[in-house]
């Protein structure tokens, strides 16, 4: 039976993939950054696992605001990732894997969340900085993907408790699969920031560290929370975080914190990683 | 017919991307949308006017898309992350957006947010458990 062995979270803000790209991972700006990653990306070359979900938001790549699922995950054996405007290189395309996502699309669907499911779907910097920042570039990435994407650009958004739930569906939908794959689920986005508006530029220490701790030991101090409650806190585009909700109930009950690593500012961002697995690990 | 009010409307500084605001710049989002496409950037390039008039911009959205007057495409409800498509190409980043608002500039804008650095480590080493280096 496939097993979800571990749980990760990260930012996904183009930054990220730039600083990658222009070699500047070891410059003073981005350097306690990027080695807080080393202890998570070390946990997974050691481990292996066969698959790797991303819980994202698609930023206007694969997806315009004529069709906005709360929900989508992608049911292919390839994803492309693809020109964003901005001139960033695409990188090489990332192996999924079918069967998989189309057993937990049905699973998922049966659960009462009503998935959109996509045979084609370009990923975006939400999924490809991820991929980048946990593994490092590849011509042939070492591991397959499933790609979820939830809405969190166009309100109105699911709940955080609504992304929850769906973890906890995640969960029962990985377990449901036959195939001995080990899962690796990482939730992205976040943390506390406003891209526009006259509050553009907030950043909230205490807001962040408090998620943190509740992602780990108190997912419901978090998932309590209206979606007008988070914004206030966290910003328009920090609701982002709601995202890390999807892996935490897909995680189960109590979790071993593996690792946890705050840095702050990120171009406007408040940035978690947190590496966690189960009680008995 | 009436937009509803939310409880987001209420704080301070911040615009929320529902369906009122994606309602009324839809078409200025659909162009932006386009730019994912070079083809599209060059013909924008060639004949921003003409490439306006094909999405259905009204005159108001035109005048500000071939000005360039990234601040008040903002102010008229677009996504941050489709005008992002159309600032970026042209030397405006979002954290210049994000300083437009406050009327400052990229720079203290970024020097406002690196102060959030400053004693980092230490409350981190405060709060217990973090990597720290």
């Amino acid at each position: 039976m496939a097993k979800i062995i571990g749980g990760v979270t990260t930012s996904h803000i183009p930054a990220v993939g730039n600083a990658i790209s222009d070699g500047l991972t070891q410059e003073h700006y981005w350097k306690r950054f990027f080695d807080g990653y080393q202890p998570v990306k070390d946990w997974l070359a050691d481990k292996k696992p066969d698959v790797i979900i991303i819980v994202y938001n698609d930023h206007g790549l694969n997806f315009f605001l004529d069709k906005v699922p709360t929900f989508a995950i992608g049911c292919a054996d390839e994803y492309q990732n693809a020109d964003e405007g901005w001139g960033l290189k695409p990188t090489s395309p990332f192996a999924g894997d079918a069967e998989f996502s189309w057993h937990l699309a049905e699973s998922l669907i049966n659960q009462e969340f009503d998935m959109c499911t996509c045979q084609e779907m370009l990923v975006d910097h939400g999924f490809v900085n991820p991929m980048r920042v946990l593994f490092g570039d590849h011509e042939i990435w070492p591991i397959k993907t499933v790609p979820l994407v939830v809405n969190t650009v166009q309100h109105p958004l699911p709940s955080a408790e609504r992304c929850y739930k769906l973890g906890q569906a995640l969960k029962t939908a990985i377990e449901s699969y036959p195939e001995n794959l080990n899962v690796v689920i990482a939730g992205t986005g976040g943390m506390s920031h406003q891209l526009q508006g006259e509050r553009a530029g907030i950043i909230d220490v205490d807001y962040d560290l408090a998620t943190m701790e509740s992602i780990i030991n108190d997912p419901s101090w978090f998932y309590k929370q209206s979606n007008a409650e988070i914004i206030e806190k966290a910003g328009t585009e920090g609701i982002e975080t709601i995202m890390w909700l999807v892996m935490r109930g897909a995680l189960g009950g109590k979790v071993n914190c593996q690792h946890k690593h705050y840095h702050a500012p990120i171009s406007n961002t408040g940035a978690g990683v947190l590496l966690l697995t189960g009680e008995e690990d | 017919m009436v937009w509803k009010k939310h409880d987001y409307d209420d704080i301070p500084g911040t615009y929320v991307f529902d369906g009122e605001r994606a309602h009324s710049s839809y078409a200025l989002n659909k162009l932006f949308y386009s730019f994912n496409n070079v083809e599209c950037r060059d013909e924008f390039n060639a004949a921003p006017a003409a490439y306006c008039d094909k999405f259905g911009l009204n005159e108001k959205q035109k005048k500000l898309v071939v000005e360039q007057q990234f601040l008040n495409i903002l102010r008229a409800g677009t996504n941050i992350y489709y005008m992002a498509k159309f600032c970026i190409p042209r030397g405006v980043s979002v954290q210049d957006a994000g300083a437009a608002f406050q009327g400052i500039s990229g720079d203290e804008f970024k020097a406002k947010l690196l102060k959030k650095r400053e004693n980092l480590e230490q409350r981190l080493e405060r709060e217990g458990g973090y990597w720290n280096g």
